[in-house]
């Protein structure tokens, strides 16, 4: 108790020693010259004093980095949702539908990413957004399943990430959705791998130090899927997070498996308030 | 044959006599270095965007030659001085032969 209460003055401390005000919003840049992003602000209540301001993975990363974010031209990432708006309005599968024919235009989905992972009645589960467009292709186009993190999948992911960008992160963690993120936040706290190491204590504990040559970020999901620099292309989330799991020495779940769709969910809800990046540039 | 390829070019609309003004260009191509070999151990023939060149009413503002060392999708950021209004022509040139042409107005404000 009494070390937590001191940790407690130490990050309050920290903060007001880097100036990072609580509860204030910091605009980072204005996507395109018109969108603002907010990349620093307070941290949601559920954190209970955890974290104190919530930022982006945006802030971690060098100016040539967050350079590339601020504008679409400059972009990779925008190649991929430049292919994923034509397969929008594609039509595929036994019934001859394309996204487009049941959703119109793509930015009518404006919104739409800030509130996944959800939990949806129909299916009674808590869904990815990869998991509700694998729905739509069975079910509506009957066409094949987009494989988990496939590139395609990630593409479409990205396109309608990017239709939302500015717009606040959102999920909801409370009535059916609660159950699944009380999983996730376990899987969060616990300990994995010959490196006994959970996500908490890299993205928690040890924010902004370095990890031997990276510089460690709060680990939100705000930004993905993220145009990676060490592998020129889009990453979704659960690759991402078999990355982190791998690095731990630990067996890692599978990329669309119930204990990732659950920390998706748990990790997603860290970054409420925080805008939607992605795609976003990041090493 | 590469596929998929589509230039991409930002310009200015309009620039003042003598303004020096940035322009920036991207064209999606593999960029196929021809060093590498595919699961049978054959090599990947070389296939790149060999030369690019930029010019404002027929003169010639950049000629790039390219090296397979270059990375997919490249990327091309340059600045050029614009005396007069016209037009911008960019053109990369691939190594199969085929040649991909944009081009963009720019006037003197």
């Amino acid at each position: 108790m009494k070390t937590k209460l001191l940790q407690g003055i130490a990050a309050a401390t920290l903060a007001l020693t880097a100036g990072t005000a609580q509860a204030e919003e910091v605009i980072g840049y204005d996507l395109n010259g018109e969108i603002p992003v907010v990349v620093e602000t307070a941290a949601p209540d559920h954190l209970d004093g955890a974290l104190n301001t919530i930022r982006s993975g945006w802030t971690f990363r060098d100016e040539s980095t967050k350079t590339m974010q601020m504008d679409d031209f400059d972009n990779p990432g925008m190649l991929a949702v430049e292919e994923a708006e034509a397969a929008w309005s594609t039509a595929e599968g036994s019934e001859g539908k394309s996204c487009a024919d049941c959703h119109g235009a793509a930015e009518d989905m404006a919104g739409v990413k800030p509130v996944y992972p959800k939990y949806v009645e129909a299916a009674g589960e808590v869904r990815t957004l990869q998991m509700q467009m694998n729905d739509c292709r069975e079910n509506r186009m009957g066409a094949d399943p987009w494989k988990y993190d496939a590139s395609a999948a990630v593409a479409m992911e990205a396109l309608l990430s990017s239709v939302s960008r500015g717009l606040p992160m959102n999920v909801a963690i409370d009535g059916d959705a609660a159950e699944t993120w009380e999983e996730g936040k376990e899987l969060y706290y616990t300990r994995t791998g010959q490196l006994q190491l959970s996500c908490a204590n890299c993205h928690e504990d040890n924010y902004d130090n370095l990890i031997r040559a990276d510089h460690l970020s709060q680990g939100h999901t705000n930004g993905f899927p993220v145009y990676r620099l060490k592998n020129t292309k889009l990453n979704g989330v659960h690759s991402r997070f078999k990355g982190c799991v791998r690095d731990t020495r630990a067996h890692t779940y599978s990329p669309g498996s119930p204990e990732f769709v659950a920390l998706e969910l748990y990790v997603a809800s860290r970054s409420n308030g925080l805008s939607v990046e992605g795609p976003s540039v990041r090493n | 044959m590469a596929s998929g390829v589509k230039p991409r070019v930002k310009a200015p609309k309009s620039a003042a006599a003598g303004e020096s003004v940035t322009i920036k260009t991207l064209i999606s191509h593999p960029m196929e270095s021809g060093q590498r070999k595919d699961s049978d151990g054959n090599t990947i023939p070389r296939s790149i965007i060999n030369r690019f060149t930029c010019e404002l009413n027929g003169n010639m503002v950049l000629d790039a030659t390219f090296e397979p060392a270059i990375s997919t999708n490249p990327y091309l950021e340059f600045d050029a001085k614009i005396d007069e209004a016209g037009e911008l022509k960019f053109t990369w040139y691939d190594d199969d032969g085929s040649v991909y042409e944009t081009a963009s107005d720019i006037a003197i404000a």
